[in-house]
């Protein structure tokens, strides 16, 4: 029999005897970044693809989500911080190798990014708009201009921010579960999956609803073949990379990722907009919300997962 | 210079002397640890082994909570030791994600803390107050680059091991076996 | 006058709101508020007093690091001091937790009756305390006499108590330490060499080839400088044996564990001595020279092979064979360690006495690395009249039934309180100094019902211990830090002294121990027996007479002196006469043979454990002592709880998993009050549970310690008295597993 334990009282809280640093702040703000990465994204990209016509929603109602997500992302950040007033410190030093600090400056550029994208539209979405100020009325007539080139950043922007909530977790050598390079990708494609799916829940357009579900479909069999991948290149790991697995293959964690993740949150949702598109009647927003469930879903267990598996003891 | 520790395991009874030690000597709130014991037991009766280690940051050559953290409150001074100026230090909690030996804390301040290696005594000359309390004698300190400092001379003819090699990080903490 | 007398918790009205208000500001606010600002400060910025610990009986020299706003910021042992090489253990280095608990004893407390018969404590003025405690006293002084009334001490406050107690007239005292712990030794080993061993015990570990623990576990005792010298030992490539039936730390550090089976020592032992002896391993010179009872030695263990001794211990024949070669290689550098806590199966003074016979054999003792002879300095009395005579004392009760006893035996004083068993010497009121008695005594009902019969209790305690409950008045003791004491005198290698001061004035209304037997002794009229104002002119006085002075032992804390009774060793074939009947170290005992003992020690079968029970072996964990440190923020952050150790086939048969509580009954049907974790570990055999004592404290106002596992004492009922002298055997103890409440069922049962 192998036995380890402390035998110096050791109990810190939130340390032990399983780490909990990090509460429920860190995966609503990585939902809320992967949902903003993927509203921001399309709306670039039906934009450089010259259809702002027939996706409106995407292009124009959505985005109007997308400051309001990074804002209350950043403020569920600013909460778990637990030395608060110090938080300008983010801001006086740039630091290429902490995630940390690269999802503080992608949040700084990407936030007003995607203001101003909302404002360029203001006018169109409520006619009655004002600016009041004859600089911002020039500034919207710039950014109209601009509008292209303004995507193309803008596209630049969302992958950044999709695959950073990702690396968040996988620049992690400590926990096992999240140290794989296959997480930015899987956050980077579910986070645009759950933009996707709150822009069909928004859009009252049949037809830009079927373009949307086409796509999304895409990105969920992407998903669901990430995730495969992912437990294969576990399995094939170390110890310490099995044991993180296990946690989902009979472990714990079985359940609430199987069912409520990959069943509800991505095969039923593929199955129902499948359907839609062959012309059954489907509620607009289940699979929406089956998605954008599925997709807080996985990041609080892979948040909380991942702070169970370590090298020791 | 380059500063390690060398935990005798033949020679440690477990008792937290030194973690006592460093809680008084830093002041580290009730509750909370920057050092701590394992015990670790092989075997079944009577064919058994024991060991206790007295562990703590471990200060590493490739240190994971530097490079994670956003701000450089977490950093390396002359000798290797890794720090957290408190000021700095935004309570972001990724540098205690990043230590595969759980070694760092929220101090209830706010901030991150952490063993230093009782730097502000070593900079005078002095021993980490948990080297100068073991009863046992079993932790040895000192510069790795100094062949004559204790941890090199204790280092110089015993097999030892690392915690947790696999991860990477180069870790300054030598466990006498 | 009252007959029954309730367990009273502290936390009942009493101690009152300022107790609370100062907790809620003491530990939620202040505390957290100077850790903001406070991060290490330097040793420059720091004031150092000497003092020496009090948290245990090793008493290391030590200093008191004061910072400016007068908090003491830590505790460092004194370098030049050999209790400690300036290296206090964990419970020293903790000692400041003592002082800062917030759950002290803050004021006198009296005990008062409500009109419906209930019992609360009420703070009082010292001055009313005090009155109370002495007039008790004079009544009990003119109705009985002085003798009547009764001490239980324990450390340096007991003995200021032990002052007043003489000059009162009365010498009814006993102190746990004897009967219940060390006592055996002391008889064994006065009986065998004609000297004790001592406190710090004289063994030379640090120079040893070989050290011998028989169930001695150093290591989780913390005994300071042994603990070092173990190591160092280790460091020289001495050989160290364990017999222990659990794999304790010391036994995971020894080049030979023997897993023996419980209460089987004996046979062991005598197995060894029959292979030194009849193998011709024995040091010839030395046993020719100095000792007396070899052939009857010789003739006793002819048929104690290795062979027979497999057959009782369970340990192979080839490895006593070997072990006993290893010893007799080393010899004469060899420590048979003389153990400290002997009191397990009622035959403990017969196996120290067989262990210093193998000491003997060895030629192990007053030679490098075995036993040294160690010196201490007198401390010079001051002045004072003559005690007065005592018509009788612990004397007469230990009288013609434990002859060799050489202290107080704490149970007979309990049962001398007792009307009931008709003691000649009967004793009416007791004060208690320094010792928790309920949780440090075995058989608990004694002591209930010996406290319910004496018509007075005063406590001197720090803390609200358990037996402050049983208390008529309750006197708050200043620690160790914030006092004067006596000073420390232990004999060692090198004659020393070390002083003890305060380092910060007393805290709450909390006095030193001299100054409470002092104002007791002035309403006593013992005006003459407490000559001073301060403690610190008797100190003063004492040092000047030894040749330094108070002024010089503030600064140095420790004072060394050079021997004066020659070598710590034996010469090569030096004459030497033994402080025994014979003069020499009797192999066969002239005096247990005369008291109708045995003179040469004997196994004898004791109880084994009943199917479904398992014996229960208790020891110490090295960062608590027994029951006192427990509450200690300090120390009950490295350890706040005991756990119950199963071997894994035990678990897997209950079917008891990691952590899980449960309530241990033993063969008397006794139940834990309070539940205690599993922890499943091949460190113990199957037959067996260890438990670290001093846990499972009822004393709610104790925060910390308060329902934190469970105590053992609670579970030895059955004592296992030792005729020779009188100690409390408490390893006959069988203990089972309840995996339910049992309060539950108690309840089931009456509905």
């Amino acid at each position: 029999m192998k036995e380890e334990l402390f035998v110096s009282g050791r109990n810190i809280p939130n340390i032990d005897p399983f780490l909990k640093i990090w509460h429920w702040q860190i995966p609503l703000y990585l939902f809320l970044g992967g949902l903003a990465a993927g509203i921001l994204f399309f709306a670039g990209y039906f934009v450089v693809r010259g259809k702002e016509k027939e996706m409106q929603t995407a292009v124009k109602w959505a985005p109007l989500l997308a400051p309001i997500a990074l804002v209350l992302g950043l403020g569920a950040l600013f909460w778990d911080l637990k030395h608060k007033l110090y938080f300008w410190q983010l801001y006086t030093t740039i630091r290429l190798e902490s995630p940390m600090g690269w999802g503080a400056w992608t949040l700084m550029i990407i936030t007003p990014l995607s203001l101003i994208w909302v404002a360029s539209y203001m006018k169109e979405i409520f006619p009655w708009w004002d600016w009041k100020f004859k600089l911002l009325d020039k500034f919207e007539a710039f950014v109209i201009k601009y509008r292209v080139p303004l995507a193309w950043v803008m596209m630049i922007y969302a992958i950044i921010l999709g695959v950073y909530t990702g690396i968040l977790l996988s620049a992690f050598n400590a926990r096992p579960l999240w140290n794989t390079s296959i997480l930015g990708p899987l956050f980077l494609v579910s986070g645009f999956s759950t933009g996707l799916a709150a822009t069909i829940w928004m859009s009252k357009d049949a037809a830009e609803r079927k373009v949307l579900s086409q796509i999304d479909l895409v990105f969920i069999f992407v998903e669901i073949f990430l995730i495969i991948h992912l437990f294969m290149g576990f399995l094939a790991g170390s110890e310490t990379s099995i044991e993180a697995a296990n946690l989902f293959l009979g472990g714990p964690f079985t359940v609430s990722f199987w069912v409520f993740v990959v069943l509800l949150g991505l095969v039923f949702p593929a199955v129902l907009e499948t359907l839609e598109i062959w012309g059954f009647h489907v509620p607009k927003w289940l699979p929406a919300v089956l998605i954008l469930f599925g997709g807080l879903m996985f990041r609080f267990i892979m948040v909380e997962a991942g702070q169970i598996t370590r090298y020791l003891y | 210079m380059r500063y390690a520790m060398a935990i005798d395991t033949k020679k440690c009874v477990g008792c937290g002397d030194c973690v006592v030690a460093c809680q008084t000597e830093n002041n580290v709130p009730h509750g909370y640890c920057r050092d701590w014991i394992v015990e670790r037991v092989d075997g079944t009766y009577p064919s058994l082994s024991l060991e206790f280690r007295s562990e703590r940051c471990n200060h590493c050559d490739n240190s994971p909570c530097v490079r994670c953290c956003p701000t450089g409150a977490s950093h390396i001074v002359d000798g290797g030791v890794v720090l957290v100026t408190p000021h700095k230090c935004i309570g972001c909690g990724a540098c205690i994600e990043s230590c595969p030996y759980d070694a760092r804390y929220p101090h209830p301040e706010g901030h991150v803390d952490k063993c230093t290696f009782c730097i502000h005594r070593v900079e005078k000359g002095q021993n980490p107050a948990c080297v100068d309390v073991c009863p046992t004698n079993c932790l040895h300190f000192g510069d790795l680059d100094d062949p004559n400092s204790a941890v090199s001379l204790a280092l110089k003819d015993r097999k030892w091991k690392v915690l947790a090699p696999e991860a990477g990080t180069k870790p300054q903490l030598y466990f006498l076996t | 006058m009252k007959t029954r007398r309730d367990f009273i918790k502290i936390s009942t009205v009493g101690v009152g709101a300022a107790a609370i208000s100062y907790k809620a500001l003491g530990s939620k606010g202040f505390g957290l508020f100077e850790s903001k600002l406070e991060g290490p400060v330097s040793d420059e910025d720091l004031t150092p007093y000497p003092t020496y610990c009090e948290v245990c009986f090793w008493k290391c020299a030590a200093w008191a690091y004061v910072d400016k706003k007068g908090r003491i910021r830590k505790v460092l042992g004194n370098k030049n001091d050999p209790h400690c090489n300036g290296r206090l253990c964990p419970r020293g280095t903790g000692g400041v937790g003592m002082t800062y608990d917030e759950d002290r004893l803050k004021t006198p407390l009296i005990r008062e009756t409500r009109n419906d018969g209930t019992q609360y404590f009420r703070e009082a003025s010292w001055d009313e305390a005090l009155n109370k405690v002495a007039d008790k006293m004079k009544e009990v002084k003119e109705k009985h006499g002085p003798e009547a009334f009764g001490l239980f001490n324990h450390g340096t406050p007991g003995g200021q108590f032990h002052h007043l107690l003489r000059a009162y007239g009365s010498e009814s005292n006993a102190e746990p330490a004897f009967a219940n712990c060390r006592g055996p030794r002391m008889s064994a080993y006065f009986s065998t060499f004609g000297a004790y061993v001592g406190s710090p015990e004289s063994t030379d570990i640090r120079d040893t080839k070989c050290l011998v623990l028989i169930g001695s576990h150093i290591g989780e005792n913390m005994h300071n400088s042994q603990v070092q010298e173990m190591s160092e030992a280790i460091d020289n490539g001495a050989t160290i044996i364990t017999v222990d039936p659990r794999f304790s730390t010391a036994a995971a550090h020894s080049s030979f564990w023997l897993p023996i089976k419980p209460a089987t020592d004996i046979a062991l032992i005598m197995a060894w001595i029959h292979v030194l002896i009849y193998e011709e391993l024995f040091d010839k010179d030395f046993v020719e020279r100095y000792t007396f009872g070899f052939d009857q030695l010789k003739e006793h263990v002819k048929n104690m092979t290795p062979e027979w001794a497999y057959g009782i211990t369970d340990i192979e024949p080839e490895q006593i064979r070997r072990t006993a070669k290893e010893m007799a290689g080393a010899a004469p550098a060899v420590v048979i360690h003389p153990g400290r806590h002997l009191v397990w199966y009622g035959d403990d003074t017969q196996r120290a006495r067989a262990m210093a016979i193998l000491s003997a054999l060895l030629g192990a003792w007053g030679k490098r690395g075995s036993l040294y002879f160690a010196e201490g300095i007198k401390i010079p009395e001051y002045p004072q009249p003559h005690y007065p005579e005592t018509k009788w004392g612990w004397r007469d009760w230990n009288g013609d039934k434990y002859p060799l006893a050489t202290m107080g035996i704490t149970t007979e004083l309990l049962k001398a309180s007792i009307p009931r068993l008709n003691y000649e010497h009967q004793v009416k009121a007791w004060l208690i100094a320094g010792t928790n008695l309920p949780l440090a005594m075995p058989d608990k009902p004694l002591f209930k019902e010996a406290a319910a019969a004496v018509e007075f209790i005063a406590v001197m305690d720090t803390m609200p211990m358990e037996v402050t409950g049983y208390a008529d008045v309750v006197f708050p003791e200043a620690t160790y830090l914030e006092r004067y004491d006596v000073i420390r005198s232990a004999a060692n290698r090198e004659p020393n002294i070390a002083l003890r001061m305060p380092a910060i004035e007393p805290k709450y209304d909390s006095k030193p121990g001299w100054w409470i037997a002092k104002q007791l002794g002035e309403r006593l009229g013992l005006h003459d027996y407490f000559n001073y104002d301060d403690y610190a002119e008797v100190i003063d006085w004492q040092l000047k007479k030894l040749g330094t002075s108070l002024e010089e032992m503030k600064k140095i804390g420790v004072k060394k002196f050079p021997r004066k009774s020659g070598p710590l060793y034996m010469g090569e074939g030096e004459d030497f006469e033994f402080n025994t009947n014979t003069g020499k170290i009797e192999l066969y005992s002239v005096d247990f043979a005369d008291h109708g003992f045995d003179p040469i020690p004997k196994y004898t079968k004791h109880p084994e454990p009943p199917a479904n029970f398992y014996r229960l072996i208790y020891g110490r964990a090295p960062m608590h002592t027994f029951s006192r440190t427990i509450n200690n923020p300090n120390l009950s952050d490295l350890m706040s709880e005991n756990s119950v150790w199963v071997n894994p086939k035990v678990a897997d048969l209950w079917g008891l998993k990691k952590g899980q509580e449960v309530w241990l009954k033993n063969q008397d049907g006794a139940i834990t009050t309070f539940p205690v974790k599993i922890r499943v570990t091949e460190r113990i055999r199957w037959d067996s549970v260890y438990m670290v004592h001093g846990f499972g404290h009822a004393n709610k106002k104790l925060s910390r310690a308060f329902g934190r596992g469970a105590a053992d004492t609670e579970m030895i009922t059955n004592v296992m008295v030792d005729p020779i002298m009188g100690g409390t055997g408490m390893r006959g103890n069988f203990i089972t597993f309840l995996k339910e409440d049992p309060a539950l069922n108690r309840k089931e049962a009456k509905a």
